[in-house]
């Protein structure tokens, strides 16, 4: 943003500063609302996801009975065991393993692909500028931020056309294609930042396009290679829009048979059940956020702040 | 002959990855815009009918609830989930020992998909099992919290929902932004005596523009591309009482059966958010030349 915000971003992951020197305002009173406030809001935060956890244990006449806030009296798991294998998501009842390994088979070749492409993008747009590669970059950018409900209709028309419709390999096209924009922008945003003399160099020495690329650059591009996974996974896997719109039945991601399970009017309504599916289809993200915290959170300054 | 191959392999490589956004983005965006100006119903017609769809879709009461709906929800969305992440990250800044522990609470909505937390949501705000419930446990019978299912209201549950998942996000940022300000001019006007208050409000906010205006374009093109979040915790209703353009348009094209319609309403969206993104892409990349 401002001219020195591109690097305020690795600022932010640092351990809680030393170097400041005041700008606290320490009267005791102060400090002990400060943390008042900061411990509600972790309150507020964390609050619903330990609802979520304690309703998948309760059986249902606890929760009907019992509070919401409520510890479960015994810990039940066949909620976790019905969301997994034997919910129903409208006509069929396999609960969401089907689909969470759908998303898997969609996730996997569509972060690899994407990433791929953007690496080999970025690095030709930064360090191999050509008349109207900014212009070209432009334009993908742009593309990372229309409303998407502008490329459904032709979309589902053009997969219906090549036999993609309603299959994994369709999404798979569809998430790269509309991939492309920020994974380009994060390879190129980081290439950036190398040296031109670097490239010079190498070429001196005879080294071409490709030999510089593996040689040089991929090696030094593991924290971005990261960030951009991580990104691309986060926001496929959390795809709704695309997954809803372009599959059927055996096809459908996890976060559409999690809507479907919710939103299923058969029968008995299940919370427990309900609260387990969210949790089964949001671990995978979680899980990612807690392994790798700060590169989720490089990814999402860089993906908004256009540094 | 290698020679020229080598000169033109930067424009080979991106050529492909050129050609696909040539095609899926912006010949799809044509696509659209032209179907918006045909009579297409369930099938695409490709005889141009003029504004007939624009005047059916400004005719729609349905598509004014959209919009009324979408300017509510974003318009609260952005002020309240800048004025908590600005706040948030304020507090934080404040040599807390714990710092990486909240920040890690604070921030880990952001990860979740929208579905999981419109089902979370959904759950909480279950009028007679969810807070509801607590509350009149806590000895007031009288409570009604039952804003999800009450037409009038259930827009604002929605902006419950954003703002708990997005807020640490923003958080985030003015972080950023803060621990970027130059320390010798906040020592300075320590030195000068500038109280506290002061100091925040005269000095420190106002050198976060910039970091106000990327929430601000951040947010607010989150809201306007809002779909998941109303599917999984509203599903728009009750009736439609909390539709918004991208469920408006969803519905036309693949329930309704009205593609005019679902064409007219999505252009209608790319112009909103070209009119905010434009600029700002323009800005930021040239500012890089500077």
């Amino acid at each position: 943003m401002t001219s020195g915000h591109a690097d305020t971003k690795a600022v932010l992951m640092r351990p809680a500063p030393k170097r400041r020197t005041g700008r606290g305002w320490t009267p005791a009173l102060l400090r002990a609302l400060l943390f008042l406030i900061l411990g509600l809001f972790v309150l507020y935060y964390s609050l619903p996801l330990f609802v979520m956890i304690v309703t998948s244990l309760k059986s249902l006449e606890e929760i009907r009975a019992g509070s919401l806030l409520g510890l479960p009296q015994a810990i039940e798991l066949t909620s976790w065991k019905t969301a997994w294998e034997s919910a129903c998501t409208g006509v069929s009842c396999h609960g969401l393993k089907p689909y969470f390994w759908n998303s898997i088979l969609l996730v996997v070749p569509a972060v690899v692909i994407s990433t791929a492409l953007g690496a080999i993008n970025g690095y030709a747009i930064s360090k191999w500028r050509f008349p109207g590669s900014n212009v070209i970059f432009g334009l993908m950018l742009f593309g990372c931020f229309i409303p998407f409900q502008v490329v459904l209709l032709p979309m589902a028309i053009t997969l219906g056309t090549i036999n993609l419709a309603g299959s994994v390999a369709g999404l798979i096209l569809v998430h790269v294609v509309y991939g492309i924009g920020f994974t380009t922008l994060f390879f190129r945003n980081y290439y950036v930042t190398v040296p031109d003399e670097l490239v010079k160099a190498a070429k001196v020495d005879g080294a071409g396009f490709f030999a510089i690329f593996t040689r040089i650059f991929l090696p030094l591009s593991t924290p971005v290679i990261v960030v951009t996974v991580i990104w691309q996974f986060t926001n496929i896997w959390n795809d709704f829009l695309f997954g809803v719109s372009f599959s059927q039945g055996g096809s459908q991601p996890i976060t559409v048979a999690l809507n479907n399970i919710v939103n299923s009017t058969t029968g008995v309504k299940e919370y427990n059940v309900d609260m387990a599916a969210a949790i089964i289809a949001a671990i995978p993200t979680l899980l990612v956020y807690v392994v790798a915290g700060k590169y989720f959170i490089r990814g999402l300054t860089a993906g908004s702040v256009k540094g | 002959m290698k020679n020229l191959l080598d000169r033109h392999l930067p424009k080979i490589v991106v050529a492909p990855s050129f050609a696909a956004v040539l095609f899926f983005v912006y010949g799809f965006i044509g696509w659209t815009l032209y179907v918006s100006f045909t009579k297409s119903r369930i099938l695409p017609k490709y005889d141009l009918v003029g504004w007939l769809q624009y005047d059916k879709l400004f005719a729609t009461p349905r598509w004014y609830v959209a919009l009324d709906n979408l300017f509510v929800f974003t318009g609260l969305f952005v002020a309240i989930a800048i004025l908590i992440g600005l706040l948030l990250a304020i507090l934080l800044d404040q040599k807390i020992r714990a710092e990486g522990v909240i920040r890690t609470i604070y921030l880990y909505p952001m990860a979740l998909s929208f579905i999981v937390t419109g089902t979370a949501w959904k759950w909480l705000l279950n009028p007679g099992l969810g807070i509801e419930k607590v509350v009149q446990d806590l000895g007031f019978p009288d409570f009604k919290f039952d804003w999800l299912v009450d037409p009038e209201m259930a827009i604002y549950t929605v902006v419950m929902a954003g703002v708990w998942q997005s807020s640490g996000f923003v958080m985030a940022l003015f972080l950023a932004g803060l621990r970027s300000i130059n320390e010798e001019i906040v020592r300075a006007a320590q030195v000068d005596g500038v109280g506290p208050f002061r100091l925040y409000f005269h000095i420190i906010i106002p050198s976060l523009r910039p970091v106000f205006v990327s929430a601000v374009i951040v947010l607010s093109h989150l809201a306007i591309k809002s779909f998941d979040l109303v599917i999984a915790l509203t599903h728009g209703g009750p009736g439609y009482a909390t539709d918004m353009p991208a469920t408006f348009m969803y519905a036309m094209a693949f329930s309704r059966g009205q593609l005019g319609q679902a064409a007219a309403s999505a252009t209608v969206m790319l112009a909103t958010v070209s009119a905010v993104i434009i600029p700002y892409l323009y800005s930021e990349l040239r500012r890089k030349h500077d």
